[in-house]
């Protein structure tokens, strides 16, 4: 155990402590900052207050999609079915008889989708129920599954299950053996709920933690021995319940619990388990998702601004929202239109796609996505598409028309003939190649690992993982300390700006300012003054190479 | 020589291996458990039937059930839909009738309708009949035939028999004046094509199915058979 020497925390003021604090560097120099921001840059941590534990109605934003539609619906006037979209699609007009929505199918192509998956979930519950609703007693083999040692080894559970108790999803083993595990997760749930006119928010017992989420009729559960605090896992089961959104939409979740309390919702997200395994592995290993912000692929900003140039110039058609480039789980580059902004957590969704599916490798592709931040309620369709023979960079084209693939599809063929012809995808390979950097390059002694966060641009930077961090157990170890070290100075009940934290094997310490967040991790026996230093030192080396790190420029179609 | 569009798409079930089949056709490779296809993808193979180009705009749908609501979009503007079951799984051929009623209510009216029992090479676990499948094609007026992307049995037949039955009046530049009743050219066609497909479909599925053959049906059960 790591046994903690001593330990100095700042609260708000700087001024007020020792004299190292003199060093801190001036606010207007902030490394990654940017006033041309690509990203939604509010802190989505910040966001998940208690407050809004209590509210099993999240204000997802909803409409874009349809203001979107409109747009283009005025731009053909020529189309009267078109006109109609604005009536059918509008969230408050749908109502419960909806069996008939077939009907309506053609108005509205975003619509027709929602209304078919009703539709179809209408079919299925009412050939299904007959077997489905026999609750499982608890049998034999369910209590033994959930006894096995395989079982209770892993480190950190999670599961989905509907307001009903049915099981959804389980991140280790077969949901269908877990019935009266998840039975007894939604009696505690529903005991507070009903008894106390509470919410359950979470359980410690012993080293495992407990964190219970309710949203949308959907119960979400984390159970972890790990380093993640309550406010960490439930940041996490929040990516949980995004990802449902992105495969459903809020509002076609919403309509089918509506309809079907009752309903197994394993039918319209099959498939999509490897969706939830995925984002749950990227957790693990990301420390972009804790900090809602990407990693850029370092790249010059010169072969930058060609990427989102050519992008620009030959992706400039009607109703394409976003276009990006994605390499090896970075970003590339981001091109988006006007007023609209791609928020963090959407993009982790979007890399959880790519990174989770080989599919797109075979051939283009054409899929719808539900980005929860930019609009809960309809589709984006999505261009996939890669570029280079060895499938490493992905092409993405967020488009609101559903006709658009043959248009996009030649955006793509005008895009990589550019970039080819340019050498920027060579250079983008080169980057992939050369792996991101090695923490030697800032010449900072006894400086091990770091995460940096610019919050105006929502972007992160951190070196390679190198010894000691380069095995599984101590890559563990290293994420545990950024989860201590987040935690205590987000939710230790006051947030901190400074904190100082020695420990056996590390010294950790942590700053966080308006501008950016860091996090920075060194050997056993630094002292305070020199950590200052060094880590003064480490934000001019960001400052320096900032441009390579960051994107800081915003190119819009 | 002309040169021909044909916009056909892959419907089915998931897992009977509709991106195998197209993977097969389109590059000739075949991948063991090909992970599953995500909303729709899109390929394009041109082939030469008889002096005559055909550029196939293949659409390879996704078969699990969130993306089922997204099939019209794709077979509203096919030439053709292929709607592929797997052999050893009985349920996928139950599908097989959905998709083709779905098709005659909401599809285009032209539209020419393959099915394909594929995974034929796994003999041992076959569950659907070949026979049960051709007599279903048959009623409907539908190409069948049994494949397998695995051992490239009937891939490039499917797809050849597609374009023979194309209604010719579309045809680009030599449009048939004798085109009114597709009915009509389809049999033509069917007639003129059958000896020529059953000596071309491959040894390596005659030899595999030897057994197989005397107890269904007596013409050639690993070739491609047409509406008549």
């Amino acid at each position: 155990m790591a046994t903690e020497i001593r330990e100095a925390e700042q609260n708000a003021s700087v001024s007020d402590s020792d004299s190292g604090q003199s060093d801190f560097i001036e606010t207007n120099e902030i490394p990654g900052k940017s006033s041309n921001t690509l990203l939604v840059a509010n802190d989505s941590f910040e966001d998940l207050s208690y407050a809004e534990l209590n509210n099993t109605i999240v204000a997802s934003p909803m409409g874009t999609i349809n203001s979107l539609v409109k747009k283009k619906a005025k731009r053909s006037l020529s189309l009267p079915e078109r006109e109609h979209v604005e009536d059918t699609v509008s969230e408050s007009e749908v109502d419960d008889s909806e069996v008939e929505t077939s009907e309506i199918c053609d108005d509205s192509q975003v619509d027709m989708i929602e209304a078919r998956v009703t539709e179809l979930s209408l079919q299925e519950t009412t050939s299904q129920t007959a077997d489905a609703q026999i609750p499982h007693l608890m049998t034999n083999t369910d209590t033994d599954y959930v006894n096995s040692p395989e079982w209770k080894r892993q480190k950190k559970h999670i599961f989905i299950l509907s307001e009903s108790g049915k099981p959804i999803y389980s991140r280790h083993g077969n949901e269908d053996k877990l019935v009266t595990i998840m039975g007894v997760m939604q009696a505690l749930v529903s005991f507070v709920a009903d008894s106390n006119k509470d919410t359950l928010r979470s359980i410690v017992a012993g080293d495992h933690k407990f964190v219970f989420m309710t949203r949308d009729h959907l119960t979400f559960v984390g159970v972890t021995r790990g380093k993640e605090s309550t406010q960490q896992m439930f940041l996490q089961l929040t990516y949980m319940y995004n990802q449902v959104i992105s495969i459903l939409t809020h509002s076609t979740l919403t309509r089918i619990f509506k309809q079907h309390r009752n309903y197994d919702l394993r039918r319209p997200l099959s498939g999509a388990e490897k969706f939830f395994d995925n984002l749950l592995n990227l957790m693990d290993v990301e420390p972009g998702l804790l900090l809602t912000s990407v990693r850029c692929l370092p790249l010059d900003s010169n072969v930058r601004d060609i990427v989102s140039q050519t992008i620009a110039q030959h992706a400039k058609v009607k109703d394409l929202v976003f276009a990006l480039i994605i390499a090896q789980n970075q970003l590339v580059a981001v091109v988006r239109m006007k007023k609209y902004y791609l928020h963090p957590m959407d993009l982790h969704l979007i890399l959880n796609l790519i990174n989770a599916s080989e599919s797109f490798k075979a051939a283009e592709s054409w899929t719808p996505i539900c980005l929860p931040k930019f609009d809960a309620a309809g589709f984006l369709q999505a261009h996939v598409s890669y570029l280079d023979e060895e499938c490493q960079t992905c092409l993405l084209l967020l488009s609101v028309d559903i006709e658009a693939f043959y248009t996009l599809s030649e955006c793509k063929a005008k895009i990589q003939e550019r970039l080819i012809k340019y050498n920027a995808l060579a250079a983008i390979n080169n980057s992939l190649k050369r792996n991101s950097y090695s923490i030697q390059q800032c010449s900072i002694s006894d400086l091990r690992h770091f995460l940096y966060k610019s919050r105006s641009t929502a972007q992160y930077t951190s070196p390679e993982l190198e010894a000691p961090y380069n095995t599984k157990e101590e890559k563990e170890r290293l994420f545990g300390l950024y989860y201590y070290l987040h935690d205590r100075i987000h939710t230790s009940g006051r947030t901190l700006k400074i904190l100082f934290h020695v420990g056996a094997y590390e010294t950790l310490l942590g700053w966080v300012t308006t501008g950016f967040e860091l996090y920075a991790v060194f050997g056993p026996l630094v002292t305070k003054m020199s950590a200052i230093h060094a880590v003064n030192k480490l934000l001019r080396w960001i400052k320096k190479e900032e441009d390579r790190l960051f994107i800081l420029s915003s190119v819009t179609f | 020589m002309s040169m021909r569009d044909v916009k056909v798409c892959l419907l089915g079930e998931s897992g009977v291996g509709k991106s195998s089949i197209v993977m097969r056709f389109v590059a000739d490779k075949f991948k063991n458990a090909l992970e599953s296809t995500i909303g729709a993808s899109f390929m394009t193979k041109t082939i030469f039937v008889e002096g005559n180009t055909y550029k196939f705009q293949i659409w390879d749908t996704a078969g699990q059930e969130k993306y089922r609501a997204l099939a019209p979009m794709y077979y509203r503007g096919s030439a053709a839909a292929i709607i592929v079951y797997d052999v050893t799984r009985e349920t996928s051929f139950h599908a097989v009738k959905g998709w083709v009623h779905e098709l005659q209510r909401h599809g285009p009216s032209k539209i020419v309708i393959a099915i394909a029992g594929n995974k034929c090479d796994l003999e041992d676990l076959r569950e659907v009949r070949e026979k049960d499948a051709q007599e279903y094609a048959h009623e409907i007026g539908a190409i069948f035939c049994e494949t397998s992307a695995m051992t490239a049995v009937n891939i490039a037949e499917l797809f050849d028999a597609i374009a023979k039955l194309l209604p010719p009046e579309d045809l680009l530049g030599t449009s048939n004046q004798m085109g009114g009743g597709s009915t009509v050219n389809l049999r033509n066609n069917a007639a003129k094509k059958k000896s020529k497909c059953c000596s071309g479909s491959d040894t390596e599925a005659a030899s595999q199915q030897p057994v197989r053959r005397s107890l269904s049906t007596p013409r050639g059960s690993s070739s491609v058979t047409y509406p008549s």
